[in-house]
Formats: C-alpha cells, structure tokens, sequence
C-alpha cells in the first residue's frame, strides 16, 4: 500500500513499467493485510464468545479485554486511527478498568450463583438467532454504496474540522452530558453522611 | 480495506452484536449485563467505522467517537449505580433489585 501511494507523486518518469512493478508489491502487502484482517476478526469473536459464555464474571472481564483490543485492531484495519486511540484510551484504559473494579468490589468470587441465567439458554438463543438471521438476510440483500480503491489517509484532520464544523452542537452538548455524568456518578456512589 | 468486501466487516460486526445480545439477555448479574450493553455498542462502532470506510467519508467514525463518549458516560452512570444497589441489597442479582415493583 504504502509503495503505490509513495510511486504516485512522483509520476514524471514512464507511466507503464512502474505501475506493474508497485501493483505486484502491493498485491503482496494486500493479501498480508486481508489475511490479518481476518485473524484478528476471528481473534474478536472468540474473544466475544468469551464474553458471552464464560460463567465466571472476572473472566468474562478478561475476554472483554481482549474483544476490546480485538476491535481496536479492526478500527485500524478499517484505516480509523483516531478512532482506534479512542478506543484504546477510553474503552480499555477507562470502562473496562472501571467495570473491573466494580468486578472487584462486588463479585463474592467464590460464589457461583451469581451467574444464574435469567432468560434462558433456548429462548436467548432463539432470540439471538432470529434476529441475527433477519440482519444477516439484510446485509446480504442490500445493495451497499461502496467506494472503491480509497487511500488510508490519516483522518485526525478531518475528524477534528467534523467536531468544529457540522457536529458543533453535539460536539459541545458532549461535554455537558460528561459533566453531567460526573456528577452524577459521584453523587449516586458516594457515602452519605448523616450528622 | 479493499481486498475486504464490506459485506464480511458487516458480518463480524453482526456477530459481536449477537453475542453481545445473547450476554444481555441471559446474564442475571448486572456487571455482566453492562459487559454485554459495551459488546453491542462496539459491534454497532465496528458498522460505523466500516461505512465510513468504504464510503470515503470520515462522518462515521465522528459518531463512532460520539458512541464511545456516551459508553464511557452510561459505563460510569451503570456501575455507580450497580454499587449502590450493591451497598443496599448487598447483591447484584438484577431480580433481587424489584423492591420499587410494589
């Protein structure tokens, strides 16, 4: 990828012999990076059966980490840069630490009761399934507006200018619902003192 | 990702979203269920991001960043609200927590 984008400028010399030699580089480049892309979506969906499955809640925490990593890779196979640091930041390096601790301080380890099913293994299931085969059916129906041969620009630029420019609103009504939120955590959670 | 049709993102993303909807539906601990609410919002994410990718345009992944704020927001909201009713009914289970139901 990067030796075609790279033999683009410099167009001046013969366009032919080029072209050849840069698409053969790059079908290498891009058939390592379709079968990464497929590692580690299969690795993300493990990680999400994990998830799903596992009766304990600390591992079920663990597998979370993993599909979160799992989804960050994807956001950088996808050419998300910015959004793949979001997640990183925010999704690993915030909500799972904080659904950890909250693991942490109320799960009684030891206790396996905890994880009693509520539905039911067989209406989930059905549930699941119905709905997934109503999905599946849609995405293989419809026809997708697809833009071909894209170049992976950084997007850090564009995404900032989308905050500043057509998503102000929801850009600044962002950082009221955080602020609110702050509060509001902090006053559900704390202590209350009684004198 | 052009060697990927969008198709095959679009089915990775609908896998974590049964996943995630099979975690919510099935687990009685209200962790759990908040884990299972995080897998739908990022198969939803990886639908936003991939669309925006094969689209050429970046207004996807602004709400995809949107998605992640309000996650981070109702992943804080949640859990301090899962410790106070652990406080008082010293557990998690959500059927033990139907005491506004009478």
């Amino acid at each position: 990828m990067l030796s075609t984008a790279g033999a683009e400028p410099t167009g001046n010399g013969p366009p032919l012999p080029t072209p050849t030699v840069s698409m053969k580089e790059g079908s290498d480049a891009l058939s390592v990076a379709v079968a990464l892309f497929y590692a580690i979506a299969a690795f993300t969906v493990l990680c999400a059966a994990g998830v799903a499955f596992s009766t304990s809640i600390v591992y079920s925490a663990f597998a979370l980490l993993g599909t979160l990593f799992g989804v960050a890779a994807l956001y950088v196979c996808l050419a998300a840069d910015f959004v793949a640091g979001a997640q990183f930041l925010i999704y690993i390096g915030g909500v799972l630490v904080l659904i950890l601790f909250a693991v942490m301080l109320t799960h009684r380890i030891a206790d396996v009761a905890v994880s009693n099913r509520s539905v039911g293994r067989l209406p989930a299931l059905l549930i699941v399934g119905g709905t997934m085969a109503v999905m599946l059916r849609a995405i293989l129906r419809a026809a997708w507006p697809v833009v071909d041969a894209l170049p992976d620009l950084p997007t850090t630029h564009a995404i900032g200018n989308g905050f500043l420019g057509p998503y102000v609103l929801p850009f600044e009504l962002a950082s009221f619902v955080l602020l609110a939120v702050l509060v509001g955590a902090i006053v559900v959670s704390r202590k209350e003192l009684r004198s | 990702m052009p060697g990927v049709p969008l198709q095959h993102v679009l089915v990775v993303a609908l896998v974590l979203f049964g996943l995630g909807l099979y975690t919510v539906l099935t687990r009685r601990n209200a962790i759990g269920i908040l884990m299972g609410i995080e897998l739908l919002l990022n198969a939803a994410n990886v639908n936003y991001v991939a669309f925006a990718r094969y689209s050429g345009s970046t207004d996807g992944q602004i709400f995809a960043i949107f998605v992640i704020m309000l996650a981070a927001a109702e992943a804080a909201v949640g859990l301090a609200i899962v410790l106070g009713i652990y406080r008082n009914v010293e557990s998690i289970d959500v059927t033990a927590t139907h005491s506004l139901r009478h």
